[in-house]
């Protein structure tokens, strides 16, 4: 079955499409890349050209400040590349413009999955289940522990906390693309009206989804305020700066930390959280499952993650499934 | 159930002492009886149910999760009862999910399993909770809650939460079983307390404050040696004998021979010391607090053990004596019936520990800059006429330690504090030249410190770390050694622990000696020369 898949071949450094001789997110710079989303381990610079949804190019644009060999893609366009190959870029939940990529090829379909989740992101159109043959995923989350709870349910821990110690503030470490635009999007759809504050390395990136029409309500940065308006507000900031030095011109802040991590007490521990938020875009375990279930492929091909578990779900559902031994793809801050 | 369980997840979270004990004193304002009681006793691993263990959890995990599943989960969380909590299966098929348990029915039901119910039992209580609640539940059955709550900062909460005296909660603390009831109607209802004569409890230590740079008058103050061992009361009332340590811990599997050699009935305050050539004394010598070391923490003692680190106690004071409490007396009216007693003791066991003769303040300051041995750490300065108080109170008992040993290290590796420390670089260790610096001498280990510095040195020290990182390992850091600190310690000693074959005793910075150039540091024959072992 997969020796009739030689055109798709893994490699460390990537995922070669070999008759186009285009990569998927290679790690390296390659003349053709095609990239599923902007986080910097799936997109990096100096490609010959990128291909990619226009948001993930603005997005790498911001990033690496340079366009050069852009070749933006239209979700459910189908654009042909050499040697018989197309490529269809489909909606992936995970940030703004993230896609899964369906290549096609004397009739056979692959799927590659990038990161992605199934739960609603009002910052991104949802992923959309596509049959295939080969469905090639990620496994960030993929141990039977990881079951995100419903966002509203953690976001209301900071309301709570606002409301019984008014006099600090509650930061929330954030990735700076994505995790942080979803937050405060979704703090926004729950009525939270009141000014967040921003480290300056989040602003560019705020800008830019309110650029792609993601509205984010009232932003201002943490330089601006004195200490006494940041308390009773929400600060967001990337994870790094949690426990930097950074933070010391803040009131008391309330630690807090936005991450699929947050589940495991100790990981929580480790990084001083003192309000864990279980929020994560990627796929928890049943979301895993589930969406191979839906898709149904013929064999799955596992990407990066905890993929040890995932492939012993597979054998004990009777699926094949293999594990890519692919590097550099680890997102601990999500 | 669910308030433990949220309280528990807040104490996990929670790093700041003074932020644990508000959680706590809120918990035991709001809580309902026995709830309350139970919780208490829960922390401070009061509670023990022999049916549930660690291995009933895994065989219930091994019947609805995959084994292999189970393993890779287990490994990646590193805690039983928490990953059994995050996998546990939430039941389906059920219209209307039974309520959570309370703390007081869960205790309840736990209590009446036998190791043939209770895999059943257990999974009935558990599909009533939510991951929290698991956690939880598993924590309170099988023990080791490992939320950072010591049983003195539990009473601590527990005297902030009622305004009472955190002495008397200790007192009655010890007389009380779980749930704790007339402690609870006694701090929250005015309720009489707890009789607690007429059993061989713990009653809190009297403390002492340091004498810093008070003189005080020999006429009013006697003078002791400080011992270098450690504070033990003995209590025999009721036909029991019990020793206890500073903490109120009982220690008396630790220390046998103590227990039997203790029939006189009373309650008696000294110095737990094992014999040796080192302080010559009175009656007998002790050895250095490292051979005492030998004897601490272990549960079953050998008759070796026994044999080579003999114990005794150097009596300080009596707080009952034949049924009668004395704490109300004078020092000296007291410390007359502790000479009185001690006929009545045998001296295999006890010894008195001797009033210093001083005439002046400066005669006494002699004796004390005299002393040179290992098993003295300095002066107590008693009020002849103080009562004995629990606690510290400030004029009535003074500790005049012996100045520390100085040496000049350099810093190695830095970490990040915790709590309000937690964006500082911190906690230092430090080492000693092994050979010449200038000739390829390497710099080892010898010490660990986190205080001794001021809130602006910690500021400077931390921009220096920051500065001079040649390193990284998670949470710290290694240094390119060019900042040299004077670090104070109360003594040193050999160990097989650390690399150099040397432990300081009460490491602390003294000064940070911006201005000495790290190969004029100390060598580590400098620091091993100060070895009294």
């Amino acid at each position: 079955m997969a020796a009739d898949f030689s055109w798709i071949r893994p490699a460390p450094h990537g995922i070669h499409v070999v008759p186009a001789d285009a990569w998927i997110d290679p790690s390296r710079a390659v003349e053709r890349a095609l990239v599923t989303h902007g986080h910097a381990d799936h997109a990096r610079g100096g490609h010959g050209a990128t291909i990619a949804t226009s948001e993930t190019l603005a997005i790498m644009q911001l990033r690496y400040a340079t366009s050069a060999g852009a070749q933006p893609v239209a979700y459910g366009e189908t654009i042909r590349l050499a040697g018989g190959v197309t490529a269809t870029f489909i909606p992936a939940g995970h940030v703004l413009g993230s896609a899964q990529i369906l290549l096609e090829h004397a009739g056979e379909r692959v799927v590659i999955t990038g990161d992605y989740k199934r739960r609603h992101d009002p910052t991104c159109p949802p992923f959309v289940v596509t049959p295939c043959d080969i469905f090639i995923t990620e496994a960030t989350f993929g141990l039977p522990l990881f079951r995100h709870p419903p966002i509203a349910d953690e976001l209301a821990k900071i309301e709570a906390r606002l409301g019984s110690e008014p006099e600090r503030c509650v930061l929330v470490g954030a990735y700076a693309l994505g995790k942080a635009q979803r937050v405060i999007a979704e703090l926004r759809a729950a009525g939270h009206h009141a000014p967040i504050y921003l480290h300056g390395a989040m602003e560019r990136m705020c800008r830019l989804y309110e650029d792609w029409g993601v509205s984010l309500g009232d932003l201002r940065l943490v330089t601006d305020a004195t200490k006494d308006e940041l308390r009773g507000h929400i600060v967001v900031c990337p994870p790094a700066a949690l426990n930097d030095r950074w933070s010391r011109r803040l009131p008391d802040p309330v630690t807090a930390m936005a991450s699929g991590w947050m589940r495991v007490r100790q990981r929580a521990r480790q990084r001083n959280v003192e309000l864990p938020l279980i929020i994560s875009d990627h796929a928890d375990w049943d979301e895993l499952t589930t969406t191979v279930l839906e898709v149904n492929p013929a064999e799955t091909w596992i990407t990066h993650g905890r993929e040890e578990a995932l492939l012993r779900w597979h054998q004990l559902n009777q699926r094949r499934a293999r594990a890519l031994a692919l590097v550099g793809y680890e997102d601990e801050d999500d | 159930m669910e308030q433990f369980a949220a309280l528990l997840d807040a104490l996990v979270y929670t790093t700041s002492r003074n932020a644990k004990l508000r959680l706590l004193a809120d918990y035991l304002r709001d809580t309902p009886d026995p709830d309350r009681g139970w919780a208490l006793a829960a922390l401070t691993d009061g509670l023990n149910f022999p049916a549930v263990k660690a291995s009933t959890v895994r065989a219930l995990m091994q019947e609805r999760v995959d084994p292999v599943l189970w393993t890779l989960s287990r490994d990646f969380v590193g805690d039983t009862a928490e990953t059994a909590s995050l996998l546990w299966p939430e039941p389906s098929g059920i219209d209307v999910t039974p309520p959570a348990p309370s703390m007081a029915e869960a205790v309840e039901l736990l209590g009446q399993m036998t190791r043939t119910t209770a895999p059943r039992e257990l999974a009935r209580l558990l599909d009533r909770l939510d991951a929290s609640g698991r956690y939880a539940l598993i924590k309170l059955a099988t023990g080791g809650m490992r939320a950072g709550v010591s049983a003195r900062l539990a009473k601590t909460a527990f005297a902030q939460a009622f305004a009472v005296p955190v002495e008397l909660v200790e007192e009655y603390w010890h007389a009380l079983a779980p749930p704790y009831g007339p402690l609870f109607a006694w701090a929250a209802d005015g309720a009489n307390p707890p009789d607690t004569q007429a059993m061989p409890l713990f009653r809190p230590f009297m403390l002492a404050h340091p004498l810093d740079d008070t003189v005080v008058d020999l006429g009013h103050f006697a003078a002791e040696w400080k011992w270098d061992g450690i504070r033990v009361q003995l209590a025999h009332v009721g036909g029991e004998t019990r020793a206890y340590s500073r903490s109120g811990d009982d220690i008396s599997a630790t220390f046998p021979e103590m227990i039997a050699a203790l029939q006189v009935p009373c309650v008696i305050d000294g110095e737990l010391l094992v014999r040796g050539s080192h302080q010559g004394g009175e009656t007998g010598g002790a050895a250095s607090f490292n051979a005492l070391q030998q004897r601490l923490g272990r549960k079953v003692v050998s008759k070796a053990m026994l044999a080579d680190y003999p114990a005794f106690v150097r009596l300080y004071d009596v707080l009952m004596l034949g049924g009668v409490d004395l704490r109300e007396l004078p020092w000296s009216a007291r410390r007359a019936k502790l000479e009185g007693l001690m006929a009545r003791l045998p001296a295999s066991h006890f010894d008195l520990s001797q009033v210093l003769e001083a005439d002046t303040f400066d005669d006494l300051a002699t004796i004390r800059a005299g002393a040179r041995d290992e098993a003295i750490e300095g002066l107590m300065l008693k009020r002849r006429d103080s009562p004995y108080i629990a606690g510290r109170r400030v004029g009535l008992w003074y500790k005049w330690k012996r100045d520390p040993l100085l040496v000049d290290c350099v810093l190695m590796y830095a970490q990040r504090g915790s709590g309000k420390r937690s964006s500082f670089y911190s906690d230092y260790t430090f080492g000693c030249w092994n050979g010449d610096p200038d000739q390829g001498g390497d710099l080892l280990p010898v010490g660990k410190a986190y205080s001794g510095f001021t809130d602006e040195e910690l500021k400077l020290i931390d921009r220096h770390v920051r500065q001079h990182t040649v390193n990284r390992f998670g949470p710290v850091r290694e240094t390119d050694r060019s900042l040299v600190f004077e670090v104070a310690f109360d003594s040193v000693h050999e160990s097989k622990r650390h690399k150099s074959g040397l432990a300081m005793r009460f490491p602390r910075i003294h000064r940070v000696r911006w201005d000495k150039p790290a190969h004029e540091a100390d060598r580590i024959e400098t620091l091993r020369a100060l070895v009294r072992d």
